[in-house]
């Protein structure tokens, strides 16, 4: 799998609760967690998330199992996340659900092209290339379905 | 040989193994996503209902009609597929698991990050999304990566007003937000024997918030007694060599009361520190801290007193609430002035029933003090009951008794 978009940049350990609030989880319109997505963090972050990759630093999507989190970034149109670590719940969510995660330490500077490529294994910004550590081979063949309800549709 | 992850899941650290999973569990929040996810995955499949679990807690009762809406189509689901369904006011899916369902050496799956309380009996217990609970309901089984194991070595025995929460704040804050990230926590060494099962749970209930896949004790004969009362007949588990990632000790003697600093879990105080911290509110309760023994405690900070500001209540469980109003705590809280919710979530969440205004303040017993989770512009202090009796009583964070 390959991709690429402009550099989005937030910190370190942002929890499910920045992602999308408790308050509004209570429904299944997914438009509406998309318009109330990073709310907490960041107001202005919604409408620039279209074609955005989010680099982030260590440990993003902690704290709670709510799978609204990254459905809400996936259908923000963001293309893929990149941070050193993930919290595993909501790693297993974002393959889950098909939104590509990158496990890459990279230093961000917003708004710079990133590029990527899965299968070969790198993450190109601002012309560097840098490893990424590879996805399971199960977490691969999940993505490459765009995520496990397709998967099990093919599989079941 | 191996950790109690490597010997449940039956690999080593580092490799991915598919497991039939024994016990799995949704919640209100959660179910509704996995049903979607389900339904949509095609085969309409039940593996085995006789395992699943779904138990509302988060928002009950429900707080709109929207909410009513969602739990409905859920509730008739759970229902007419025969899986095991507990109502609004059972309480928190994790605590009514803990009442005598999940057994030692089980793997069990919870739709909610706090699915590691449940470590506590010597199962390995874990939180995943709702598209993974979805493929368990229909297959039986998931996939792991069977975790290296950090060893917190305990020894000793809470002195004063000390308590596993301030235990669990304190190993926290030790690790960090991701110290045990795609690992898991075993609590060893002398110091567990003298922890009870509601100590175990919440010191396993924090797991989650290192990063941890599970937080794991080794059933002994405490973990059997306990079970026994519920019916089980267990038996006990023995460490076998293995190998940690690291190991961390824990004199129980030197651990003094604590707080969690908003808007993080790893950011502790003494509570001395914090002394004089005007609060708005204090609210006790949830899977860290809302069993029959926190409650009891708490009670016996505030009888026969008043609180000076508004204290909510949550009971873990309809058998906790039950427990404590035969014994007494019950009358002793509410005459103190404080107001009861239904045995679930109550605000932790901040969907209902206790939310922050702007600007307001809470001391809490849950363990999430994440930016306005519990209302947006309000902050939230994590204690233990002890720290949360004394601080109702006086309107501000205050030093339990004993220090």
């Amino acid at each position: 799998m390959k991709g690429k978009g402009r550099a989005i940049c937030v910190g370190a350990d942002i929890d499910t609760d920045l992602v999308i609030a408790g308050r509004y989880l209570r429904t299944k319109d997914h438009s509406a967690w998309v318009a109330h997505v990073f709310e907490d963090l960041d107001p202005s972050l919604a409408n620039r998330l279209n074609g955005a990759v989010i680099v982030a630093g260590k440990n993003f999507g902690c704290g709670s199992s709510r799978e609204q989190a990254a459905i809400a970034i996936r259908e923000a149109g963001v293309v893929a996340v990149i941070a050193p670590s993930f919290a595993r719940i909501f790693f297993r969510n974002a393959i889950n659900i098909g939104l590509p995660l990158i496990e890459c330490d990279l230093s961000c500077r917003e708004g710079t092209m990133v590029s990527f490529d899965l299968k070969e294994g790198w993450v190109d910004a601002d012309s560097k290339k840098s490893a990424i550590r590879p996805l399971s081979p199960k977490m691969q063949e999940i993505l490459a379905y765009g995520g496990l309800v397709n998967y099990w549709r093919s599989h079941g | 040989m191996g950790t109690l992850s490597e010997q449940i899941l039956c690999g080593t650290a580092g490799e991915y193994v598919d497991r039939v999973v024994d016990r799995a569990y949704v919640h209100d929040g959660t179910g509704v996503l996995t049903l979607e996810a389900w339904k949509s995955m095609g085969s309409r499949r039940i593996q085995d209902a006789a395992n699943l679990h779904v138990l509302f807690d988060h928002i009950v009762p429900a707080n709109s009609s929207t909410t009513a809406t969602l739990q409905h189509e859920l509730r008739e689901f759970a229902c007419s597929s025969f899986l095991n369904f507990s109502d609004i006011g059972c309480g928190i899916c994790h605590q009514v698991m803990s009442e005598g369902v999940v057994l030692p050496g089980e793997v069990v799956v919870g739709a909610d990050s706090h699915s590691c309380t449940l470590g506590a009996f010597g199962a390995f217990a874990t939180g995943v999304g709702a598209t993974d609970m979805a493929a368990i309901w229909m297959t039986g089984e998931t996939w792991f990566r069977v975790p290296e194991s950090i060893g917190i070595h305990l020894s000793g025995k809470f002195l004063g007003a000390a308590e596993a929460k301030d235990l669990a704040l304190t190993y926290v804050s030790r690790l960090g937000m991701d110290g045990a990230t795609y690992q898991a926590l075993e609590f060893i060494g002398e110091g567990t024997a003298e922890l009870s099962m509601d100590e175990r749970l919440t010191l396993c209930n924090l797991s989650v918030e290192t990063g941890a896949k599970a937080g794991m004790f080794y059933a002994d004969n405490i973990t059997m007694q306990y079970l026994k009362r519920a019916g089980h007949t267990v038996q006990t588990q023995e460490p076998e060599p293995c190998t940690y990632t690291k190991e961390i000790d824990f004199d129980l003697t030197d651990i003094v009361p604590v707080i969690a600093l908003p808007p993080r879990v790893d950011t502790i105080k003494p509570v001395h520190d914090l002394a004089g911290l005007p609060l708005d509110q204090v609210f006790v309760g949830t899977c860290t801290n809302g069993r029959y023994s926190d409650l009891a405690r708490f009670a016996q900070g505030v009888k026969g007193r008043k609180v000076a500001i508004r204290t909510i209540v949550v009971p873990a469980s309809r058998t906790v609430l039950l427990k404590a109003i035969k014994s007494g705590v019950l009358a002793d809280i509410v005459e103190a002035g404080c107001t009861i919710g239904t045995p679930g979530c109550g605000p932790c969440l901040g969907s209902h029933m206790g939310v922050l205004g702007e600007g307001e303040v809470c001391l809490s017993t849950a363990n999430r003090n994440f930016k306005n989770r519990m209302g947006v512009g309000g902050e939230i202090y994590l204690s233990s009951v002890a720290t949360a009796a004394a601080s109702a009583l006086e309107g501000e964070i205050s030093v339990p008794g004993g220090f």
